[in-house]
């Protein structure tokens, strides 16, 4: 069929940030269905544990110092990926390029305390039903920080190249840590329901 | 950033020049590196189509040999261990690898056509979920081949998957190539929903959404809510199996109800991923046929979104015999029941619009016509073993068997051939026969309920499902000897539709853009579509644009002709907002999923291949994102 011209869409621009873009709404379809993916895995720990007398099974709650030295750090990594949102969107190449440095390392971080979280949990995956659902969740969000991390740490290397100098560059920076916020927003529930809910329930 | 000289627009060229040069900005490159790079959404969704039909067609002849050996009582035509195989191969085949990536194929393919786009959002990811779906269903038949198929039913219960139960590898092939074809099919699913969400064509306001398109959109959604669980359950099967974990083990905390709940949470949502994008189909050929709009097309679409969120308050029904809570059960009852209403309305609608409309009887019509007889025989029986007294009684047995084919076959692949006989002209160019269509559609629908009719008496008789072979005491041969007869006939349908399907792509009468008069967008473009779909993007003001507007179609100018792009809008009101570019060509992709089929196949045998599959994994990602410099990626 014959088309008749009825706008004009060069005025528009060619790049933009969060809801505007496409990338943004995958980046929201990826969180719901990893979101639902953490939602269920605490759902089986939840049904596992009314199904037990005691719970932990046999051993108790799981140290509380290492995970929580991670959440700490996951809170206060909220600051400067707050910031590096800020600079992306103004295009501030020099402060991105340092927010960017500074989140690799915030994502480092919680990976090398992480590995002593295993231990506190005080039992193996292999032993009872609590060792495998801890160890799941855990792992879960391991994952989840890894991935994360070497996104970032990709993204990084990229800035300090001539590919940075692209507009597109700053809008992916943004969506990067917008992700991050869900990266960690995950994580306080599971911290809540692998240290808190034995020790109060 | 920085400003160089204008780029070369649409509106420096003359209509021909430009439809030139934007086909040769889309075109898939030529030669076997192009093929495997390209990422044109209407190849990769039609190698999605074809792929499903090809292992439909295993899983179909699969059936054919349960039922041959079903025949008579006594038979040897497979052993015991082959059908067990046989029987999760076809179950697991035709939920995982057919009914549900068939429906988000067709979607893939014609729903950027319908909302007046030229691709999805994240092409080269949708490259990388369908060849993940092909390694997934190479290796699931290879196991088969190999005397090593999955035998413990499409849903693996434990404990019968365990390791205790099942030695070797077979349930952890189960295990893993679900989990790794999920992965595709969630992708699909984001790509859907921010396709529809982000690049309708200026002007396709919320309530100007073809309901095909509705469908999708809400079938993505329940795919992002309902899949994540069948990973998780299947990951912690492979988990159970591999390194001693106890999810499911009783003695040691875990619980084997936890299996069925994760895995039901999916499977009754998973009726309606191939149910909802069924009924956009219907709602796609109906007003063409009937020569008017849909009526209630409002609210058909609120019986879509209803459907979505009850079909999640379900899963407990296929639970009733495992002794749960009488209260917990009368509630899924209620709801198992109240989920007849929306489709209930959309069937109203459906008749409703043919009635008021001058309907003409085309085979995709009969096929449609076809399936609301059956769909509501099938929806029949299901209200029945909604109650839990009468499903106590035919549990485990063929009235459930036949229950659930009328609802898949009768429900789901009834309006896919309809859609067949539709959008081929679309595809190919060219019509299928109309004559061998009418035969086809009697064949089909005699021998679809010859095959599964008695099927019911058989289950209230108490013939149990998943057995290999009965007794010649058993009054159970004669029906089983016709159910064999139909199965055989109904198998017979899918042949002649694969014959008019060759000798019309050969010999085929030319379709024309719009040979049935449809009134959605993607009757608008040549057929074959080209590769950009269309020289200038559309801007719509009806609900049936086409209906609209016979002689010229309003449309968009300026978009630059140097680079791939699309216009994204916004999520309501569609107004046109940015000028994206979209990505080329990779065949990163491709190894990418290379990398993560080896890891995924290598998990199986030890877990370490995680650890080692993760440098590959990265390499390839890092070669898929890396920007080459081109004008897509510059800007
Ligand atoms: C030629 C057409 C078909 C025939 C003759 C056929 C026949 C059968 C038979 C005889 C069984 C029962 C095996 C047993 O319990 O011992 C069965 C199971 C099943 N069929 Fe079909 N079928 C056909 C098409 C389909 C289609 C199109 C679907 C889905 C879209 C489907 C889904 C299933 C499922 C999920 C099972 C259950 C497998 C299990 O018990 O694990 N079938 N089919
Ligand atoms: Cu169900």
């Amino acid at each position: 069929m014959k088309p008749r011209v009825v706008l004009d869409v060069a005025p528009l621009p060619e790049n933009s940030f969060g809801s505007r873009t496409l990338t943004w709404w995958g980046t929201i379809g990826f969180m719901c269905l990893e979101g639902m993916g953490f939602a269920l895995a605490i759902g089986a720990y939840l049904y596992l544990r009314v199904l037990q007398p005691s719970w932990p099974m046999n051993i108790p709650p799981p140290d509380l110092l290492p995970g929580t030295i991670v959440t700490v750090i996951l809170l206060i990594s909220v600051i400067p990926n707050y910031f590096l949102e800020h600079w992306a969107r103004a295009y501030d190449m020099a402060k991105v390029r340092i927010g960017l440095v500074l989140m690799t390392l915030l994502g480092i971080a919680p990976v090398i305390v992480r590995t002593f979280e295993f231990p506190a949990l005080r039992e193996r995956w292999d032993t009872d039903a609590y060792g495998s659902i801890t160890w799941f969740l855990l792992g879960l969000h391991t994952t989840h920080l890894i991935t994360d991390l070497g996104d970032t740490a990709v993204l990084t290397v990229l800035m300090f190249t001539r590919h940075g100098e692209n507009p597109r560059r700053f809008s992916d920076t943004s969506d990067n840590a917008f992700y991050w916020y869900f990266v960690v927003l995950t994580w306080l529930p599971i911290y809540f329901v692998l240290y808190w809910l034995p020790r109060i329930g | 950033m920085s400003a160089a000289a204008e780029p070369l627009r649409d509106t420096d060229l003359g209509e021909s020049e430009l439809e030139a040069r934007v086909r040769s900005l889309w075109r898939t490159p030529r030669g076997v590196i192009g093929w495997l790079s390209s990422v044109d959404h209407k190849q990769i969704a039609l190698r999605y189509i074809v792929t499903a039909f090809f292992f439909m067609g295993l899983a179909g002849i699969g059936a054919v040999v349960m039922r041959l050996q079903l025949a008579t009582p006594d038979a040897h035509v497979v052993n015991p261990d082959r059908y067990d195989q046989l029987f999760t191969m076809h179950g697991s085949t035709m939920m995982f690898l057919f009914a549900v990536p068939i429906m988000q194929a067709v979607g893939l393919y014609f729903v950027p056509l319908m909302i007046g786009t030229r691709e999805v959002a994240f092409p080269r990811l949708n490259a990388f979920s369908y060849w993940n779906y092909l390694f997934g269903c190479l290796f699931l038949w290879f196991c088969f081949f190999s005397n090593n198929g999955p035998d413990v039913g499409w849903f693996s219960y434990t404990p019968l998957s365990l390791s205790q139960y099942n030695v070797g590898h077979r349930a952890d092939f189960w295990a893993q190539m679900i989990t790794y074809t999920e992965v595709a099919g969630l992708s699909v699913a984001v790509i859907m929903i921010v396709t529809v969400f982000k690049m309708r064509a200026p002007g396709m306001t919320l309530d100007r959404i073809p309901l095909f398109t509705w469908s999708s959109l809400v079938t993505a959604f329940m795919i992002v809510f309902a899949m994540p669980a069948v990973v998780v359950v299947s990951t912690m099967l492979i988990l159970d199996r591999m390194v001693n974990t106890h999810f499911f083990d009783s003695s040691l905390g875990g619980d084997n109800l936890l299996f069925q709940h994760l895995f039901w949470f999916f499977g009754h949502p998973e009726v309606y991923f191939i149910f909802i994008p069924a009924t956009g189909f219907v709602s796609s050929i109906i007003p063409t046929f009937a020569r008017r709009p849909m009526f209630g097309h409002t609210a058909v679409v609120l019986s879509l979104v209803a459907t979505a969120f009850m079909s999640f308050g379900l899963w407990v029904h296929h639970m009733f015999v495992t002794g749960l809570p009488r209260l917990g059960e009368s509630f899924f009852t209620a709801s198992s029941m109240a989920i007849a209403v929306p489709s209930g309305i959309q069937i109203f609608c459906w008749i409703a619009t043919l009635w008021s409309g001058r309907p003409v009887f085309r085979t995709p019509l009969l096929f449609v016509l076809g399936f609301i007889f059956n769909f509501v025989i099938g929806g029949l029986t299901g209200v029945m073993v909604a109650s839990v007294p009468l499903d106590t009684q035919v549990h485990d047995t063929y009235f459930v068997v036949a229950h659930f084919h009328y609802v898949l076959i009768g429900g789901s692949v009834f309006p896919l051939i309809a859609a067949v006989y539709y959008w081929f002209p679309k595809v190919t160019g060219r019509m299928l026969s109309e004559t061998v269509g009418r035969w086809n559609f009697w064949i089909a629908f005699v021998g679809f309920n010859l095959a599964f009719f008695p099927m019911h008496i058989l289950g209230l008789e108490g013939m149990p499902r998943r057995v290999y072979t009965y007794s010649a005491e058993m009054p159970w041969g004669t029906l089983n000897l016709l159910s064999t007869i139909g199965a055989i006939i109904f198998a017979s349908s899918f042949l002649l539709l694969l014959w008019n399907i060759v000798r019309s792509l050969r010999r085929g009468e030319a379709a024309g853009p719009n040979p049935w008069d449809g009134d959605t967008l993607e009757w608008a473009t040549s057929s074959p579509p080209p590769p950009q779909n269309f020289t200038r993007i559309p801007v719509v003001t009806s609900l049936t644009p086409l209906w609209e507007h016979r002689e010229t179609l309003p449309a968009v100018a300026g978009l630059r002709v140097d680079r791939r792009e699309v216009l994204v809008s916004t999520l309501t009101e569609a107004e046109p907002d940015i000028r994206e570019s979209s990505p080329e060509p990779s065949i990163w992709p491709l190894f990418a999923a290379i990398a993560t089929g080896c890891t995924f196949l290598g998990s199986i045998y030890t877990p370490w291949a995680i650890i080692y599959g993760a440098l590959p994994v990265t390499i390839t990602l890092i070669g898929w994102f890396w920007p080459k410099g081109t004008k897509e990626d510059e800007s």
